[in-house]
């Protein structure tokens, strides 16, 4: 789960992290009110969306789908900027290289303080699953995309590690400050700021934390200057409030549905629709279905606990999508037992009068019952016995494949 | 023979009387499986009967270890209280001469599981295997000792090796051999969580070592670089063949697939890579799980194990 730069930066403050002084937005007369508040000649506003790359990103007016601006982070000089950015920002929509080409609506703001900038580094915690540790990792290139200096200039970044029990060591902090260059009051300030992180990252149950660019201004201060902080989903439950911080409109409607239904859905491009029981099973299904010559619309996982409400719920969910033509379902029965499966596809394909071909393939707990559950029935489905079989006969009925 | 778990391992249950621990016990026990007792804390001294097995259930797993001289346990406790079960299951073996731990749990955050590992690490004798994973098999004559959820049924003993970090794609495996008339020695599900214990290369090692293994097949999927590691392993000291695939080729970049683990972020992780790691080192790869034991019967072709 993603939270927005305001909220992180909010999180910042708690920790002791710093950050420069800032209001967070939802109107245009909410961000002029902002500028006169903070006092400050030069402020940024910031389009608040979940996805990197705003300040590269360009606005599109929501009706006309018209270009509006260029940029949608902007640095204003004045009142009149603040007035024209945000009118230019709020309500739009911001397409950036993270937001694909349907881009997201900017309904939240950031209008934030400037600072003499002095350099610009790059910060991150993240979780190490090699080591099975917290890693930190900074660069001495910030304000770019970390994986292009990874890739163009691996030297320029530097790693310490957490220790699980006795967290992150002083001497390593400092060691990092050296290896970036940094050294006197800005080297302790940016030790202090990595202990305040680690402790941020433990207490809250972060993912990730990531700060792109970390400031150096010119005073010598360190400084957060932009928050991108995600939490793992897995502790929800000691984390009530984060159901007040979740911004909805981030997430896909549909995957927000399967997922309370206990449902994994991810939707993708192509028109063949997939209903399969457990994770890599569903992505093998979507890649066998590519193999040969077909194009799988989702990734749909129905768990261990399926339920004829569950699995009619998901051939909803499939459906839903009008790219598909034709659907896979793939069960290989461990506790759920294929004639479970089979009755609830023959009720949910009368509930919902399934009119697209159906390919079924069950193996595993009960699967001769199953297949003869759905033989007798007066509806039509093509059952298989094998994966291959079964992503093959697919594409063929859809008239598709190679 | 087998790895980590055999006909004579003895198994408690962590969470016996929970729904899912009562429910996969009585199947552990349908298998033939040693399961010897239980642990929920507050129910010690009670006995529970599944299906006329009368287990004894204790408080803590120290005094489970101690009684019963239990050498492995399986959790099935929800996923708030996983990490903790994990700790003092480590703690109980490392004072009793060692075991292992098998976490079917799904959902532990990962910063627990972060401190739960290093934990485990710290007792030579002590392995994790998981969590969120189907758990671990080793076929006998007359049953096995399966701990875990895995469908037992679908299983025989053989002398093939499975290791994955997707439940149903390993049973696909395993169908896979029987298809080609192969069984197996063990199957370890090794979970699809970032931060786990036991991973690909320690259940290669253990492969390797194995008399009664004389070839594996290795399911992994997108996310992280486990598989490249393991292939680069496989390279350097496996003398037996390898039969690998890879879920995810057609997987979006930055969307997480199902698993916590399966995720590929900042074009790292790829299903492409992980395939290039496997061909590189002399892994025989199928690109479809179908294809898996066609792709065996070549491998143990080619190492004169059999008759094409």
């Amino acid at each position: 789960m993603n939270i927005h730069e305001y909220q992180a930066k909010e999180m910042f403050r708690e920790f002791g992290v710093n950050v420069l002084e800032g209001v967070h937005c939802k109107s245009v007369d909410e961000a002029v009110e902002a500028y006169d508040s903070l006092e400050s000649e030069i402020v940024a506003v910031k389009s608040q969306i979940h996805a990197g790359g705003r300040g590269k990103g360009i606005l599109y007016d929501t009706d006309s789908g018209e270009e509006v601006m260029k940029g949608g982070v902007k640095i204003a000089f004045s009142r009149e900027d603040v007035q024209e950015f945000s009118k230019n920002i709020c309500g739009n929509r911001l397409v950036t290289k993270q937001t694909g080409p349907s881009g997201k609506i900017v309904t939240n703001m950031y209008v934030e303080s400037g600072c003499d900038i002095d350099h610009e580094f790059y910060l991150a915690i993240l979780v190490d699953r090699d080591r099975k540790s917290v890693l930190v990792m900074a660069s001495t290139e910030g304000g770019v995309d970390i994986e292009e200096v990874a890739a163009v200039t691996p030297e320029a970044i530097h790693k310490i590690w957490a220790d699980p029990s006795t967290g992150l060591a002083m001497d390593e902090c400092e060691s990092l400050s050296r290896s970036l260059g940094i050294t006197g009051d800005s080297a302790k300030e940016l030790t202090n700021m990595l202990q305040s992180l680690y402790r941020m990252f433990l207490e809250m149950d972060c993912s990730m934390i990531e700060i792109n660019p970390l400031v150096r201004t010119r005073d010598g201060t360190m400084i957060a200057l932009d928050a991108k902080v995600s939490l793992d989903e897995n502790a929800n439950f000691r984390h009530p409030w984060r159901e007040e911080v979740r911004d909805l409109s981030e997430e896909e409607d549909v995957e927000i549905r399967a997922n309370d239904l206990g449902l994994s859905y991810v939707k993708l491009d192509g028109n063949i629709g997939c209903l399969v029981n457990g994770a890599g099973l569903a992505m093998a299904s979507m890649d066998v279905i590519k193999l040969y010559g077909g194009e799988p619309a989702n990734f749909l996982d129905i768990g261990g606990g399926a339920t004829l409400e569950s699995i009619t719920a998901a051939f909803q969910i499939i459906l839903e999508d009008e790219n598909v033509e034709g659907i896979l379902v793939n069960i290989f029965g461990g506790i759920i037992r294929c004639d479970m499966v089979a009755r609830s596809v023959i009720e949910a394909s009368k509930d919902i009068g399934l009119e697209v071909p159906l390919v079924v393939r069950f193996s595993g707990t009960n699967h001769e019952e199953g297949k003869a559950i759905l033989d007798g029935s007066d509806i039509s489905i093509h059952t298989v016995s094998s994966l291959s079989e079964g992503a093959r006969k697919i594409v063929e009925c859809i008239g598709g494949g190679n | 023979m087998a790895i980590w778990v055999d006909d004579d391992s003895k198994i408690l249950i962590q969470g016996i009387t929970g729904k899912q621990g009562t429910f996969h016990g009585t199947r552990m026990l349908r298998y033939n499986t040693n399961v010897v007792g239980g642990v929920t804390p507050g129910k010690g001294g009670q006995k529970i009967d599944l299906e006329g097995n009368v287990i004894p259930v204790f408080n803590t797993m120290g005094e489970a270890v101690s009684h019963t001289g239990a050498d492995v346990s399986a959790i099935y406790v929800p996923a708030r209280f996983a990490a903790e079960a994990i700790h003092e299951a480590a703690e109980a073996f490392n004072e009793n001469g060692g075991g292992l731990i098998v976490c079917i749990t799904e959902g532990i955050p990962t910063l627990d599981m972060i401190k739960a590992v290093d934990k485990v690490k710290q007792y030579d004798g002590v392995r994790l295997i998981g969590p969120n994973c189907p758990g671990i098999i080793s076929p006998g004559d007359d049953g096995g000792c399966k701990v875990g959820i895995m469908p037992a049924f679908i299983h025989k003993k053989g002398r093939i090796g499975i290791v994955s970090k997707s439940g149903t794609l390993t049973y696909e495996a395993v169908a896979q051999t029987m298809s080609v008339d192969e069984g197996q020695t063990t199957c370890v599900g090794i979970g699809g969580d970032p931060v786990s214990g036991t991973g690909f290369i320690d259940c290669l090692e253990a492969f390797e070592n194995d008399p009664e293994t004389v070839a594996v097949v290795m399911i992994g999927e997108i996310g992280g670089s486990a598989e490249e590691d393991a292939a680069e392993w496989v390279k350097e000291n496996m003398s037996k063949p390898v039969v690998g695939f890879v879920a995810g080729s057609t997987a979006p970049p930055g969307k997480r697939m199902g698993h916590a683990g399966a995720i590929i972020s900042g074009g790292k992780g790829t299903a492409s890579e992980k395939f290039v790691a496997f061909e590189r080192a002399g892994i025989y790869v199928a690109r479809d799980p179908s294809e898996i034991g066609r792709v065996l019967v070549e491998a143990l072709t080619d190492a004169g194990l059999r008759e094409s």
